[in-house]
């Protein structure tokens, strides 16, 4: 599915790395979690998957499905099934969160040659998984997160996910901010959506999100490279140890 | 009446170039005094504090500056709703094309008309709001227009008009010079809806003169067409009855010269005037909105919502005062202006003024101009809105606050299409 090989990166405006040779495949149907230090690269790690402006990519690949990622626009990539749950999902005054869904929904149709959602088909889909997610009709009619609490962001990240269907879903930090209840019901809403056909690559400082998305993989990532890789106990081992000890085991 | 020295060259060769003023009839001391107030004044010139941002030249020289009719098939503004139209072409008024003015509610006579009655109601409006609107800022191609106007509609609205009233301004000449002067005089608790649309002529000197009667209410819509030569200088001059309302929203799209002015005097407690306008330009686009609200009354309310998106070297200005007067305690005055810069070589310049002289009111007041915001551009392209629709997208979303000031939904609807057009065209 993903396939990241020996990623370097710098920030475009400065002479500085952040990711220094990054090397993850993430198969069709798995989970893989990266946890990490803050600063460590993981956020930049997703930014430049998804496409966002700001970055270099100074060596290496990036490809889903075989197809080059680097060298598509941001809505291409989006196309070919990327998703990136932001970590702080952006307030658009003036856009309406449904149209927003509907715009972007019947373009990732076209770009892909299907036919759009009529009208009443895609309020038909929406209003059953907005609802599965707890989020009202009057969320779904406001400007794009404008006014909205941290754990409807968060719950409107994956409801956009969940209308977009997408095959390789990142989620970046997107228990940051949440109390216990809005964790479990944005979990649930990830569980809902996995299956054979389609990856998460889950970003998270904490072990707790894990609980509840279970992963197949766990990656720790420090100073812009992964240095471990291991199965879920290895985040079992984070929360209880913290980053220190496998920091010094790689010196 | 003796005639004063003219100021300026530049009044003589104009006023020369339009000829004589009328001088019978019930309006020909307004357009005397009038004349003896612009060839006082001068016309505008670039020193003047009041035209820094906008050079007059082009809207006061005496020959007319060529505009090309342009062609284009898009349907007629406001097509769908029921209306009744009246047709100006160049500034001639087109009774063919015209529907006949008989409506419930409301008398709708020609100024060309009127003015050739010894007596007529129009005469205590004509020139008479205009002349007021002369303070503390002198408005001269006002002046001119109240002593030079050809033509124009006269509407007394005396109950709630059957449907709107709507004026398009068709433009066939390139070489056409326009003078246009509108009387409305709205009864107490009367109700009319306005809408104007169209370019009008190569040049066009517009005045509109409004009377609003205690409860009584006047929502007007006008766009102006989207003829990229075309010029326009427009002045409204709205005073307002208690609890009356006054609502209006320009849209302008293109052209090289326009000077809107919005003159608006509160002068009836618990009165309400919202002035609005959004307008997008494209190259050697030049839009100027000079708005001036002066609250003169207990109570009221006023807003002025102006959002321009500039490309390609556009200019946009915004000059917008609120002028709070001793014994205007609890007013409630709200000014933004605001410009989408969506590239680097264009301008946006506003001048946004607060003078308040009562000690009891909420006034605030704010003006930015921006590019897209590209945190929101790309959340929108990550989840596969291609950049163009992005944008799209946004610039609606920056025009939306303006367009909210449209009560009627069809007419807001009609306007969006429009806008929508615009931007389509404008893909790359």
């Amino acid at each position: 599915m993903l396939e990241i090989k020996n990623l370097h990166v710098k920030l475009e405006e400065e002479d500085k790395q952040i990711l220094k040779g990054v090397n993850l495949t993430v198969g069709a149907g798995q989970v893989h979690a990266i946890m990490g230090p803050n600063g460590s690269g993981k956020s930049t790690l997703s930014y430049v998957l998804s496409g966002r402006g700001g970055y270099e990519v100074t060596e290496g690949a990036a490809t889903l499905n075989g197809t080059d990622l680097l060298d598509l626009e941001p809505e291409e990539r989006a196309a070919a099934g990327l998703f990136l749950a932001f970590q702080y999902p952006v307030e658009i005054p003036g856009v309406g969160n449904m149209t927003f869904l509907r715009t972007a929904v019947n373009a990732q149709r076209k770009a892909r040659g299907e036919d759009e959602l009529s009208a009443t088909d895609f309020l038909k889909v929406i209003r059953a998984k907005a609802k599965d997610l707890q989020i009202d009709a009057e969320m779904l009619k406001r400007p794009v997160n404008v006014g909205f609490s941290g754990g409807e962001k968060k719950r409107n990240e994956i409801l956009q996910m969940a209308m977009l269907e997408p095959k390789m879903c990142i989620l970046d930090e997107t228990d940051s901010g949440l109390d216990v209840d809005a964790m479990k019901l944005v979990a649930d809403g990830v569980n809902a959506l996995r299956d054979a056909g389609r990856s998460f690559l889950v970003i998270t400082h904490y072990q707790r999100l894990l609980d509840h998305i279970k992963p197949d993989v766990v990656h720790i990532m420090a100073d812009g490279k992964i240095i471990k890789t291991g199965g879920p106990e290895l985040a079992l081992e984070v929360e209880n140890n913290g980053y220190a000890d496998l920091l010094e085991e790689r010196v | 009446m003796a005639l004063s020295q003219p100021k300026d060259a530049g009044v003589v060769a104009l006023i020369d170039a339009l000829g004589a003023v009328s001088d019978t009839g019930c309006l020909a001391a307004a357009r005397a005094d009038a004349l003896t107030r612009v060839r006082a004044t001068g016309l505008p010139t670039r020193r003047d504090e009041y035209w820094r941002y906008t050079r007059p030249d082009t809207l006061t020289q005496a020959e007319v500056p060529t505009a090309a009719v342009f062609a284009h098939d898009d349907a007629p503004m406001f097509g769908e709703i029921d209306q009744v139209r009246l047709v100006f072409v160049d500034g001639v008024f087109d009774p063919a094309a015209s529907d006949d003015p008989a409506l419930a509610g409301i008398v709708i006579e020609r100024l060309a008309e009127v003015q050739q009655r010894d007596i007529h109601w129009a005469k205590e409006v004509y020139g008479k709001l205009e002349t007021a609107g002369q303070t503390p800022v002198a408005r001269p191609l006002a002046a001119l227009n109240t002593a030079f106007a050809t033509d124009g509609i006269v509407l007394h609205v005396t109950g709630k008009a059957g449907k709107p009233v709507s004026i398009s301004y068709l433009h066939e000449n390139d070489t056409s010079d326009a003078i246009l002067h509108h009387v409305i005089r709205i009864d107490a608790g009367a109700d009319l809806t306005l809408l104007e649309q169209g370019p009008g002529a190569a040049r066009l000197n517009k005045v509109m003169e409004v009377e609003i009667g205690d409860g009584g209410a006047f929502h007007h819509v006008q766009a102006q067409g989207r003829d990229h030569e075309r010029r326009a200088v427009t002045h409204t001059f709205a005073r307002l009855g208690t609890e009356s309302r006054f609502k209006s929203f320009t849209l302008t799209v293109n052209g090289v010269m326009t000077r809107n002015e919005c003159i608006i005097e509160l002068t009836g407690d618990d009165a309400v005037a919202h002035v609005a306008g959004a307008s997008v330009g494209d190259g050697n686009f030049h839009h100027d909105d000079t708005v001036f609200v002066t609250h003169d009354a207990l109570n009221c309310e006023s807003r002025q919502v102006f959002k321009k998106v500039l490309r390609n070297g556009a200019t946009g200005v915004f000059q917008g005062k609120i002028l709070v007067k001793k014994d205007a305690q609890k007013t409630d005055g709200y000014q933004i202006s605001q410009a989408l810069l969506l590239d680097g070589d264009s301008q946006f310049l506003a001048k946004p003024e607060l003078e308040i002289y009562a000690d009891d009111v909420v006034c605030s007041h704010g003006s930015t101009s921006g590019a897209i915001d590209t945190d929101s551009l790309f959340y929108l392209r990550s989840r596969g809105v291609p950049v163009a629709e992005a944008t799209d997208l946004m610039t609606l979303a920056f025009l939306a606050e303006a367009i909210d000031e449209i009560d009627d939904p069809a007419l807001a609807a009609d306007l969006l299409s429009r806008l929508q057009g615009w931007l389509a065209r404008r893909r790359s």
